[in-house]
């Protein structure tokens, strides 16, 4: 049951997205690439540019489009859309009721701590599953690799201006 | 104007218009609900924004939440997050419906062949600063990297890291918890 396997699957992303978009696309990763093969590496990494470009938090973009892609259909795109909007609600909610408890509390404060290292980890494996041949077949897109990485960290260049400079370079390269 | 629509309005805006995620939006955020509509003031903003980050889940997501619930309660709520969601719902709704044949095409494939790599540079270099800014010592800096060995090469799911994390340092706290009730302990007697 396609339906069913999508909002579990998404329900679980956002339940266990900590530390924001950048570290749920771990998450996103394992479950869409590895575990179910929705979509290959590839599309995945064309959705995250997508996602760069266009409004909105990545979370929400990433559901939408393999909703889509999975069923053809706007029911999925919009079932993964909630699901994995869902747990925030209930979350959100009910920590709004229990508002001061949640805030001084010293337990959830040490395994948010013990969270923290492991966002750094999360991040950093999917920058390196998305090393792949398809998203790097030749030297030429380990340039736009190096020159993507010094404009963004030396130069502060904004995400969208590194995307569209390298889609110009692609264009002229391949 | 009604308030549910004005929340639901306030949301769309800010969803339509803060292009590279979550972070992007906080400052239009506080600048709507706190400086212009006056719904929350600066403390409840950054009380909500601490709490949204800690929990888990879409941080824009989150935050609209918190300000619609506190404002209209449970509906109030729904209101907000759908504000939020729906520009870039129908946007990518829109792309995905059209992408996949795109794709085929050779411009187009041979300009996502330079943003790909681009795109994994983008995912990199927030690495550096987080690096920098979580106070690694030699032995928490094993944590990332330990991650890393589980989630790449063992191919273990990032929720079993998540939650180990989560009890690493829930274990860390007791231990030191009790370290100090023994030390108590040991300067009182």
């Amino acid at each position: 049951m396609i339906y069913l396997n999508l909002f579990i699957t998404f329900f679980k992303i956002g339940l266990f997205t900590f530390g924001g978009g950048y570290a749920m696309i771990s998450l996103i990763q394992n479950e869409v690439v590895v575990n179910h093969q929705w979509i290959d590496a590839a599309e995945f990494t064309d959705i995250i540019a997508i996602s760069q470009m266009t409004p909105g938090p990545i979370g929400i973009n990433s559901a939408t489009y393999v909703g889509y892609a999975v069923t053809d259909s706007v029911w999925g795109s919009a079932l993964a859309t909630f699901a994995v909007c869902l747990p925030s609600f209930i979350i959100i909610l009910l920590i709004a009721f229990l508002y001061k408890q949640f805030k001084e509390n010293k337990w959830t404060e040490a395994a948010l701590n013990g969270i923290k290292p492991v966002v750094i980890g999360l991040i950093a494996s999917a920058a390196i599953m998305l090393v792949t041949p398809e998203n790097f077949p030749d030297w030429k897109s380990w340039i736009i690799f190096l020159g993507a990485f010094a404009a963004t960290w030396w130069g502060k260049l904004n995400p969208i201006k590194v995307i569209v400079a390298a889609g110009i370079l692609g264009y002229i390269l391949y | 104007m009604n308030q549910y629509l004005q929340l639901f309005s306030s949301f769309a805006k800010i969803g339509s218009f803060t292009i590279g995620g979550g972070y992007a939006m906080i400052p239009l955020i506080k600048a709507e609900v706190v400086d212009k509509k006056k719904w929350v003031t600066d403390n409840e903003f950054i009380d909500f924004l601490a709490i949204s980050q800690s929990a888990p889940g879409i941080l824009a997501i989150n935050i609209s939440i918190f300000i619609g619930e506190k404002l209209k309660g449970t509906k109030g709520s729904i209101i907000a997050a759908l504000g939020t969601a729906l520009p870039s719902f129908i946007m990518i709704l829109l792309i995905a419906m059209f992408f996949q044949t795109f794709r085929e095409n050779r411009i187009v494939n041979s300009i996502f062949a330079g943003i790909r790599p681009a795109v994994v540079a983008l995912i990199a270099v927030p690495l550096i600063s987080l690096s920098k800014g979580a106070n690694l010592n030699r032995y928490t800096s094993l944590i990332p990297v330990i991650s890393v060995l589980l989630i790449v090469f063992l191919e273990i799911s990032p929720i079993w890291v998540i939650i180990a994390g989560a009890l690493l340092g829930l274990f860390h706290y007791f231990l030191t918890k009790r370290g100090h009730i023994n030390n108590n302990k040991k300067e009182n007697g």
